[in-house]
């Protein structure tokens, strides 16, 4: 498992935060509360968030600000949320989309 | 443009050197120097120093934005010359320790000794290298030897 | 609904200095904005500013976002909404905001709109593979998630933004192998390509990418050198192996909100894109709504924070709270916008500037 986290940065303070559970596919996964889920899938080297509906092309993050539609995942059954600004909270459920994924 | 320090001044001690390379709207290292020994009349100019009143402190480097000033002692030792570097990467280097000197291409031109490390409270920290004298309007970076920056 | 003196939309440099300066006056305002926190992209940027005094000039981005955001929540006239998405401003006055999933109706006097710019993309092929990102988006992830972007990365652009992150990238640990610029020059100010090009990072002018390589996720990019008709060179392919590519290659604010309302738009590309016209107190063909920052055109944080505290002292003064220092210090706001402008880096914002600015009315 990648660790992708800076610990020591010259110019910012990055304080040690509490890690909280949950799931990708059903695969056990670490991130901080509160932190975009993205960031905390990236963290572990985790890129790949969802695949475009023709093509099945593999999609990640852009804009990393909610802008940009390039980081749709469905969390805990609810498709097309923006992960790189949605907050982490334990327990999630998120699963790689695979185009504009299920609402019924 | 950038005026660089006389002959004159160079041997009389540490003097402060400006490499704006171009006129942005910016004053901060007038503000900052506690001699009043720079001058930026119009906020667009490139920054003027009385020769006579800059006693080489440094101050300026810290605040510059640019990290674009540092300071040169021509007369450092007989044979050494020393340059003061701002320095925004970890790890810092250690008192002591040989580096790479680097030119302003980033290459590696000679070695120098790391004389001291000014731990800046703003983070723009700077770094005394001592150099073969002949270097020191040439030497503007360094590289560590043993460790790359920290990837 | 909800009645208020004036509406601030967007809590970046722009917006918090609006907000501020006109709640200094003792108007009532309410202050919008979409993210969790305020600052706008101020709370990314680990490098000092450039400018004087009253921009912070030497302040890291990252503080200066601190004492405004302090400043604003010491001031009690200042409601601070924030997961708060204004959806569309209506003929009647009527702004409706999407805030903490409640549909809300406000009815401002007076509105500024200081919304931004996004980044823009880049077309070649395979640009959407994980690993390829907006400046920005490093910038994001590195500096306020604390996750490094990749390990081996190359910059794409040598405005501003291009060197400051290439540079902000190194700070964090990733190895950049080099900044490319399709124009023959670099357009960032000097002194950020001069500290990357001491640390031995290359800038390669009259270069581009041709593609990104990758099954599921990038692996390298293909860059090519151009020829005085911006046209790549053929045989001059070069593969360098990568695991995130950076684009920087221009923002374009973010107007929606002005075209919904119904300001007269112009496309100025020295601005950016698609901007609002306005006169020299940053008022729209609209005279109820005002506009600050990047979204009256792109350019600096320091315009940006002059640029509100015009339009919040005006905006407020137009509603009857002028305090005694209110001549001077808008005065000696417009001087200190005229100031920054002034000089020889500033003279394509100035030549858009020019296209952008009805008769001052007054």
């Amino acid at each position: 498992m990648f660790n992708l986290r800076i610990l020591n940065h010259p110019i910012l303070d990055f304080p040690k935060q509490e890690k909280v559970k949950f799931t990708l596919d059903g695969k056990e996964m670490e991130g901080v509360a509160g932190e975009p889920i993205a960031a905390a899938l990236y963290a572990s080297g985790v890129k790949i968030l969802s695949h475009s509906q023709k093509q099945h092309r593999p999609r990640g993050i852009f804009c990393a600000i909610g802008n940009c539609s390039s980081c749709l995942m469905t969390v805990d059954g609810v498709p097309n949320v923006r992960v790189c600004v949605e907050p982490l909270r334990a327990g999630m459920a998120v699963e790689i989309q695979e185009g504009k994924g299920k609402v019924i | 443009m950038n005026a660089l320090p006389s002959e004159e001044r160079l041997a009389k001690g540490p003097v402060a050197v400006f490499e704006c390379l171009q006129q942005i709207p910016c004053n901060p290292c007038a503000e900052a120097c506690p001699r009043k020994a720079i001058t930026v009349e119009h906020m667009n100019d490139c920054p003027s120093l009385n020769e006579a009143l800059c006693n080489g402190c440094g101050v300026c480097m810290s605040k510059c934005p640019g990290l674009s000033i540092f300071v040169v002692d021509a007369t450092y030792e007989q044979n050494k010359g020393l340059v003061k570097i701002p320095y925004e990467f970890f790890p810092l280097p250690k008192e002591n320790q040989m580096v790479d000197a680097l030119n302003r291409s980033g290459e590696c031109v000679g070695l120098a000794e790391v004389v001291r490390v000014q731990v800046s409270p703003n983070k723009t920290n700077i770094i005394w290298l001592a150099l073969p004298k002949q270097m020191i309007m040439e030497v503007r970076a360094i590289r560590l030897r043993e460790e790359e920056h920290h990837g | 609904m909800m009645k208020k003196e004036i509406l601030v939309i967007g809590a970046g440099p722009a917006g918090l200095m609006a907000a501020i300066h006109a709640a200094e006056t003792g108007a009532q305002v309410l202050l919008v904005e979409r993210a969790e926190g305020l600052g706008g992209q101020l709370i990314k940027q680990t490098h000092k500013f450039f400018g004087s005094k009253a921009e912070y000039a030497g302040d890291r981005g990252i503080d200066i976002a601190a004492k405004l955001i302090d400043w604003s929540k010491k001031l009690s006239n200042i409601m601070i909404w924030t997961k708060a998405t204004v959806l569309g401003i209506y003929p009647d006055g009527v702004v409706t905001i999407s805030h903490e999933g409640k549909f809300t109706l406000v009815k401002p006097e007076k509105i500024i709109v200081a919304t931004g710019a996004a980044e823009k993309t880049m077309a070649f092929p395979n640009n959407d593979l994980p690993g390829i990102y907006g400046a920005g988006a490093a910038q994001t992830l590195m500096n306020v998630h604390s996750v490094l972007p990749g390990k081996r990365m190359l910059m794409v652009g040598a405005g501003n933004i291009g060197v400051i992150v290439a540079y902000q990238l190194m700070q964090a640990g990733v190895k950049v192998v080099g900044v490319v610029e399709a124009a023959p020059q670099i357009g960032g100010y000097r002194v950020h390509a001069a500290k990357l090009q001491r640390n031995g990072v290359p800038i390669y002018t009259s270069h581009s990418i041709k593609a990104a390589h990758g099954t599921e996720v990038l692996e390298g990019v293909t860059i090519c050198k151009l020829d005085e008709k911006w046209q790549p060179i053929e045989g001059s392919e070069r593969y360098i192996a990568i695991d995130g590519l950076c684009l920087s290659v221009g923002l374009t604010p973010l107007t929606e909100l002005l075209w919904q309302a119904g300001c007269k738009m112009e496309f100025i590309n020295e601005l950016g894109g698609y901007v609002p016209l306005r006169d020299a107190n940053m008022m729209t063909t609209n005279s109820n709504i005002f506009i600050a920052g990047d979204v009256a055109g792109v350019e600096e944080a320091s315009a940006a924070m002059i640029e509100g505290k015009l339009a919040g002292l005006y905006v407020a003064a137009m509603l009857g709270h002028q305090k005694d220092w209110f001549l001077q210090d808008f005065q000696l706001a417009k001087q200190q916008l005229s100031a920054l402008r002034s000089g020889p880096a500033s003279a394509k914002v100035c030549v858009g500037l020019s296209k952008a600015i009805l008769e001052e009315v007054v």
